[in-house]
């Protein structure tokens, strides 16, 4: 039993322990989902419950069916290669641009910074179903609708306030004094940019680009309206899946994705360390 | 600047502002290629569907001839003659182009019940000769369907040809044009209730996130950081796992035959399986547990700022944690809450694919509307306002957003 200070009042150790207990359960509420699908998903039959049979752990009620279908099914495996293809070009058209466009905008010389910002972030706030359509009447002109190219455009756009974001945020940190001693030693503005910069900014640059590429990996209402069958991917797959005929498969499906972001989480909360320990360095 | 430079002598003054120039210069080229790229990507879109609400070519392009034939007519009593007989010979070439459907739709819309009369007449008139159509087109047209007949029909097709109108928008308020041009509430109201019902349930979704959310941002605030930091894990890996994940899992959940009605069963709380997927409450247990993080994260960073021995005092002092906590604590921490608030309540007023899959016919939301209207109805002149109207709505609490909680702190896990 924990000691409490003598002032502490019934109702204060009540709560004290009220508290660990509601935390605890929302901690719950928060995992259960998640927790709950990856069993599931090695159900031998198409249930989405838990059998008697896996219950008492019983080795054939678990199996990898649902796992060989997605390999077996050739639309998953479309969607799942170009969940990747678009994701990948997404993420680098948006952190090449936006990487530039944050390294102007920390420029204490930049025009109409508030606005530029205000606009460059806005994909972020406006709603995914009015981009959509607005999307969907314009690319029609320019016959981008049902083409990896308008898919690739739409997803860059997302992607695009979260670089910016991660980008200025490491560039905060970044002593200007290093870019004006690099070019008063002679190198030229591009070289200074590309070896001073570039290696100072670079966690905040790679994580931008997991934002961005994990924003098109898991985007499926522009999908919904800009892509055609040729060019559906991995969430779009799982979408008419949920809508249709809904098959373990598409908990396989999570099951994979979520050990996917678990690994990303990993991968940023390491990168978060790094531009930490490099700003206390500096 | 200024103050300096009446202290330099012209030459230098000019000098410096020529290099400020150029220092602007070069940093707005920077952001020059992602600007132009956001420029089509983006914006030039956003206005597209802003200029789509109150613009409708349709039927002025299908029917102009008998739009510029009917401009004489007063909209009372039948129109001429003229009118109709041109109204059939275009009738019959759009049967011949196979446009007569986009035109019944476009009738329908103001008339309920004219896309079949518009559609059957095309196929009557498409057998008819063409001198014999501008002979007697007049009464082969009200021969075809008696509707034809009725001034009103013809107001219908009236008030469906301007290439620009605002009935759109008085659609998606509930309103409409009355014959004698006045404004007025619809006998159904539907969208002002679809845009109440949205509101409600994002106030709800907000209020359940900040019920969960603040004891444990609270618990873990005041954890080692030890703890802290790997309670912190179970909060991000939902925030990190796919939106459709999270949503596949409460469909696996509340199915009829899912583990939530079989756990209730076997817990013999029920015999039978209750109803919970494609509800409304199904659409606010997803959504509130998907944009909970929203709301645990800036709760959390604000809360570890937070010297927890001003809390320590008024107790000491004899304060009830209850009280200490709301006159000491909340005001501290209302940042914090205003941040996750706000943003989850930003987030969820335009979501569309939670509702979509788990919401029913109870559990849609706006955006869910505007997609039927995108993709079911095709009435995309009305999805355009509808939405013209919910990205005012989102800029307005983004204003708020900014002006209260400010957006330059916005961080990322």
């Amino acid at each position: 039993m924990k000691r409490f200070p003598e002032y502490y009042s019934f109702w204060h150790i009540t709560g004290h322990y009220g508290l660990r207990v509601t935390a605890f359960l929302v901690l719950l509420f928060l995992m259960l989902p998640i927790l709950v699908i990856m069993p599931l998903s090695f159900n031998s039959q198409p249930f989405f419950t838990f059998t008697e049979g896996m219950l008492s752990l019983d080795p054939d009620a678990y199996s990898m069916r649902w796992y060989q279908e997605i390999i077996d099914d050739p639309n998953w495996l479309l969607a799942i290669r170009n969940s990747f293809i678009v994701g990948t070009i997404a993420a680098i058209i948006a952190t090449v641009l936006g990487t530039l466009a944050a390294v102007g905008l920390s420029s204490q010389w930049m025009p109409y910074k508030r606005l530029i910002t205000a606009l460059l972030l806005s994909p972020m706030i406006v709603p995914l179903i009015i981009i959509a359509a607005g999307m969907f009447f314009f690319y029609t002109q320019f016959n981008l609708v049902g083409t990896f190219t308008g898919l690739i455009i739409a997803h860059a756009a997302l992607g695009v306030p979260f670089v910016i974001i991660t980008v200025t945020a490491t560039l905060s940190g970044f002593d200007r004094s290093l870019f004006v001693a690099g070019l008063s030693l002679g190198a030229s503005p591009v070289k200074v940019f590309w070896d001073v910069v570039i290696p100072l900014i670079r966690p905040g640059v790679i994580s931008g680009g997991l934002f961005a590429f994990v924003t098109s990996f898991d985007e499926v209402v522009l999908v919904l309206f800009l892509a055609g069958p040729e060019q559906r991917t991995i969430p779009r797959q799982m979408f008419s899946g949920l809508r249709e005929q809904i098959n373990p498969t598409i908990l396989a499906v999570a099951t994979l994705l979520i050990v996917l972001s678990a690994a990303l989480l990993f991968t940023l909360e390491a990168l978060r360390r790094r531009s930490a320990r490099l700003s206390a360095g500096g | 600047m200024n103050s300096i430079s009446h202290t330099l002598d012209p030459d230098d003054a000019r000098n410096a502002a020529r290099e400020v120039r150029k220092r602007r210069l070069q940093a707005f080229l920077f952001v020059v290629p992602l600007l132009v790229f956001i420029m089509f990507a983006f914006v030039a879109p956003i206005t597209t569907m802003l200029y789509r609400s109150v613009h409708n070519p349709t039927v002025a392009n299908l029917v102009p001839e008998t739009l510029a034939a009917l401009e004489e007519w007063s909209g009372e009593g039948m129109p001429d003659d003229t009118v109709l007989i041109q109204f059939a010979t275009d009738m019959k070439r759009m049967a011949n182009e196979r446009t007569s459907g986009q035109l019944a739709d476009e009738i329908n819309r103001a008339l309920p019940g004219m896309s079949s009369v518009v559609k059957s007449t095309a196929r009557t008139l498409r057998r008819v000769e063409d001198s014999d159509l501008s002979a007697n087109g007049a009464t082969l047209l009200l021969a075809a369907n008696d509707r034809w007949s009725d001034p009103a029909t013809w107001r219908a097709v009236r008030d469906a040809g301007p290439t620009y109108s605002s009935s759109y928008y008085l659609t998606a308020v509930d309103m409409e044009r009355t014959t004698d041009g006045g404004i007025a509430p619809r006998d159904t109201q539907i969208y002002k209730q679809l845009y109440t019902k949205t509101l409600k349930m994002a106030l709800i979704i907000t209020i359940l996130t900040i019920l969960l959310g603040y004891p444990l941002a609270f618990f873990m605030a005041h954890a080692s950081s030890g703890l802290a930091n790997f309670l912190m894990v179970f909060v991000l890996l939902p925030f990190w796992t796919s939106l459709l994940v999270r949503t596949t899992a409460w469909i696996a959940l509340l199915q009829t035959n899912g583990v939530v009605n079989s756990t209730l069963i076997a817990l013999g709380i029920t015999d039978q399986p209750i109803e919970m997927l494609y509800t409304q409450f199904a659409t606010i247990i997803a959504m509130t547990h998907i944009l909970l993080p929203f709301m645990v994260l800036p709760l959390y960073a604000v809360m570890r700022g937070i010297d927890n021995s001003f809390m320590r005092a008024a107790i000491s002092m004899g304060s009830r944690p209850l009280g200490a906590w709301y006159k000491i604590y909340l005001p501290m921490s209302l940042p914090g809450l205003s941040a996750g608030a706000l943003l989850v309540f930003i987030i969820s007023v335009g979501y569309y694919i939670t509702p979509a899959l788990v919401g029913g016919v109870d559990g849609q939301m706006i955006s869910n509307i505007i997609a039927f209207h995108m993709q079911q109805s095709n009435n995309w002149e009305l999805a355009a306002a509808l939405g013209s109207l919910l990205l005012i709505l989102i800029l307005v609490l983004y204003w708020l957003f900014d002006k209260f909680v400010g957006t330059d702190n916005i961080k990322l896990g």
